[in-house]
């Protein structure tokens, strides 16, 4: 328990530091027609390049499978998760650590974020297909 | 591209890289924020009793960091959207990563790390809807 908080600790530093936890800069990246700001393409590079030295391994050794399937669900979840994600600007991540901001659209956000989830739950109880 | 900020976003992105290794290498978890999100206010009747602790220690520390961060480097500053478009906004934020089964950290950070064709997908699918919504909230609207 004390190194998942840990790990969500440096994850939300990182988020801050990186300027995602800040709606504008994601909304500036995503707005391509705009005055873009590709930042984010090196937060998500920057991270992947540390999850691609250590995940394979890692994974082999905890033995996690994982579905691999392009199937509709994912394409559908996707496409919906992105339209919520380019009105907004949150993602969850950047959502929950902005809490801190103790501004009321943020608690409005994660609310309606929270339904969205256990709204899908009541759609599809299989759950989600990670 | 006056806002282009390579040297934080880069460092910023390790962070977010080493903490999704880490959780993964202490806990066996993957860090996908929505995923650990949905399962502590919505879990499977047939998680293990133990399984809500680690999720809810995860978002607790990333509401810390956010803490942290406004005490020690940029003060919190309010929001600037309507509760409106935010409510439709985290709706579609919450139904879409359930049904998707993950964000940009569990298909993006954590599922291009292990080159995974079906986060790829999922990655280019949000990152398009994504940039059609905003052009349309910022250019059409």
């Amino acid at each position: 328990m004390i190194s998942a908080f840990g790990a969500g600790l440096l994850f939300g530093i990182g988020l801050w530091l990186s300027g995602m936890a800040n709606p504008r800069k994601v909304l500036d990246f995503l707005d391509v027609a705009g005055n873009w700001d590709p930042s984010l393409l090196l937060v998500m590079g920057g991270a992947v390049a540390v999850t691609a030295l250590a995940f394979r391994p890692l994974v082999r050794k905890k033995q996690l499978t994982f579905k691999d399937a392009i199937d509709a669900p994912l394409i559908l979840g996707a496409a919906i998760f992105g339209i919520g994600w380019g009105i907004g600007g949150y993602c969850p991540g950047p959502a929950i650590t902005a809490l801190s901001n103790l501004s009321a659209d943020v608690f409005v956000f994660v609310a309606a974020m929270v339904a969205g989830g256990l709204f899908a739950r009541i759609v599809s109880p299989a759950g989600p297909g990670a | 591209m006056d806002n282009f900020t390579p040297v934080s976003a880069l460092a910023g992105g390790a962070l977010i890289g080493a903490a999704s290794v880490w959780l993964l290498a202490a806990n066996g978890r993957i860090a996908g924020v929505s995923g650990i999100l949905h399962g502590l206010v919505g879990g499977m009747s047939a998680s293990p009793p133990g399984d809500r602790w680690w999720r809810a220690a995860f978002i607790a520390g990333l509401v810390a960091a956010g803490f942290a961060w406004h005490a020690f480097a940029d003060p919190a500053v309010p929001g600037e959207m309507h509760f409106a478009p935010l409510a439709l906004a985290g709706f579609l934020v919450g139904l879409g990563t359930r049904v998707g089964g993950g964000c940009t950290s569990g298909h993006g950070v954590c599922g291009l790390g292990r080159f995974s064709a079906r986060s790829l997908a999922a990655v280019m699918v949000f990152m398009a809807t994504g940039m059609a919504a905003t052009f349309v909230m910022r250019h059409v609207l």
